[in-house]
């Protein structure tokens, strides 16, 4: 059974100006612990798609299934990753870790030892009692990504989830996160407009077409490089291929 | 309203031993501040000479502009009558009622307009023309319908801080990071969640803010009812000394007034630091 089936989607926003098609017959789906990516051009509507997979809107067309599961509204197997880490100011890190099971309702005492074991794992436990600005990008992102593995989810929604990061910090971030979410083994969905870091995480990659998206190719990414990580599969020699392939189909013009 | 967290700064440098040049900037910084200080008191010495020199040569007349000694005389016979702190009091009393229960009350209204869409478009209109109404025209009519006593004056206070309060924290709301409110909602969470979680404590300093506006209104609030319908506090004074012509204890009245208000506004500012503190420490 696949951790995600996407049969059909179509999506119509609705405003007093008119009608916009934001996507129109998506369909594929994601095995159990695969990567996958999707990539469009700005606009295209791949954070309506994940939004729609999260269940916090329902399309106007097609049905999304979690582990044979249809989607009906928010399901405890997604876990969700913003833009920005979006901690809050007014809490610590622990407390900003715990958010979504206060939420849920299910503080235990198993939910507090797995946070605990997880900020030990990813370096932030000596910074739980710490606010969140005193520290760097790259332990907020991380921060950030306990607060969601907290909940266990099994599958993990990435929207744009590196792009308010510089450069540098990207880099290493992407390698963190995905050496994170390969070592707790969970499937992932990232979203982003960034080609290159699409192919250096995915093992799958969506590219939609222009308003209203549409699934206009899927690439299988197999890359010669041992022991993958973000950062040393930049330097596979089918990495350039790739790219050159997805631009061309994003066909950007300026 | 004045900082003064840099003052130990120097000590912390020279214990550091930082270089000549910086203990020179840092010298001159002080100095700056310490005449801006002098300045500041000097006016106030040489206002307050100026006026009991003119008042004694009689270049101005003190029945009608009053002076500093007559006054300190005034308070002192206000304190020997035992009128003084009561009087104070009552003010302070009806002023920090006032804007403790506006900013209270006006959250609470903003909440209920920010979770129904529908309420608050039809309350719209309705605040805007609430909000352009001179509230004090009102004062006749709270006299009239509550009756000459202190509830007339909080009401009074209340209708001049309200509307305000409401837009204010409204727009605190309304400018929340809708992404930090879809990262609640991603777990589920619900309206009440949202705005538990959420919503409240990222307005908080929107809220310590509308309460530091308060504080002023409700002063306006609380002179404007005292001198509409009461028989104790300053504002009592301030209108019973001019009608009664005794000019010294209205300026008395309205220095004291100055004073008292002056240090509420500092101990709302103090409130503020210990509040917001958490919250601002990580801007």
């Amino acid at each position: 059974m696949n951790a995600v089936e996407v049969h059909n989607i179509s999506m119509k926003y609705q405003s007093l100006n008119g009608e916009i098609a934001a996507l129109t017959n998506i369909g594929f789906s994601v095995q159990d612990g695969e990567f996958v990516s999707i990539v469009g051009p700005s606009g295209c509507g791949k954070s309506t798609l994940l939004s729609i997979i999260s269940g916090l809107l329902s399309p106007s067309s097609g049905t999304v299934w979690l582990s044979g599961e249809k989607v009906t509204g928010t399901s405890k197997k997604i876990g969700y990753m913003l833009q920005k880490d979006h901690l809050f100011n007014w809490r610590t890190i622990w407390q900003n870790v715990m958010l979504g099971l206060e939420i849920r309702k299910a503080v235990t005492q198993e939910a507090k030892e797995r946070a605990r074991i997880l900020l030990k794992t990813y370096g932030l436990y000596e910074f739980k009692n710490r606010y969140p600005d005193q520290l760097s990008g790259g332990m907020r992102q991380r921060a950030a990504l306990i607060r969601t593995l907290v909940t266990d989810p099994q599958i993990l929604l990435l929207d744009e989830a590196f792009s308010a990061l510089d450069y540098q910090t990207r880099l290493a971030v992407n390698d963190d996160i995905y050496s994170i979410i390969k070592k707790e083994n969970r499937t992932a969905i990232l979203v982003t407009h960034d080609i290159s870091e699409s192919i250096s995480m995915a093992d799958r990659i969506i590219v939609l077409s222009k308003r209203p998206g549409m699934v206009k190719n899927i690439h299988e990414i197999k890359l010669s490089c041992s022991n993958r990580t973000p950062l040393t599969c930049r330097e596979a020699p089918e990495f350039r291929h790739y790219f050159q392939e997805i631009w061309k189909e994003l066909d950007v013009h300026v | 309203m004045f900082e003064d967290e840099e003052e130990n700064i120097p000590a912390i440098s020279q214990a550091l031993n930082i270089s000549l040049e910086r203990q020179e900037y840092l010298r001159k910084e002080r100095l700056g501040k310490i005449s801006v200080r002098m300045t500041q008191i000097l006016l106030l010495v040489l206002g307050l000479v100026l006026w009991e020199i003119m008042a004694d040569a009689k270049i101005i007349d003190p029945f009608i502009t009053s002076q500093p000694s007559r006054i300190v005389k005034t308070i002192v016979q206000l304190y020997k009558e035992g009128v003084l702190f009561y009087h104070i009091g009552i003010t302070c009393l009806e002023t920090i009622v006032g804007f403790t229960l506006g900013t209270l009350l006006g959250t609470f209204l903003a909440v209920i307009l920010w979770w129904s869409k529908f309420i608050s478009k039809v309350a719209e209109p309705y605040l805007v023309i609430l909000n352009s109404l001179p509230k004090i025209a009102l004062g006749p009519v709270f006299l009239v319908w509550i009756g000459a006593g202190p509830a007339s004056i909080i009401v009074m206070t209340l209708a001049i801080s309200l509307i305000v309060t409401i837009l204010e924290v409204l727009n605190g709301f309304w400018g929340i990071d809708q992404e930090k409110i879809k990262l609640v909602q991603t777990f589920g969470g619900n309206k009440f969640q949202v705005l538990t979680k959420v919503v409240l404590p990222a307005s908080f300093p929107t809220i310590i803010n509308a309460l530091k506006i308060n504080v002023g209104l409700s002063w306006v609030g609380v002179i404007v009812g005292e001198f509409l319908v009461s028989k104790a506090g300053l504002g009592y004074l301030i209108i019973y000394g001019g009608q009664v012509f005794k000019l010294d204890l209205v300026m008395t009245s309205v220095i004291i007034l100055g004073v008292a208000a002056a240090i509420m506004y500092q101990g709302v500012v103090y409130l503020e630091r210990l509040l917001v503190k958490n919250n601002d420490l990580n801007y």
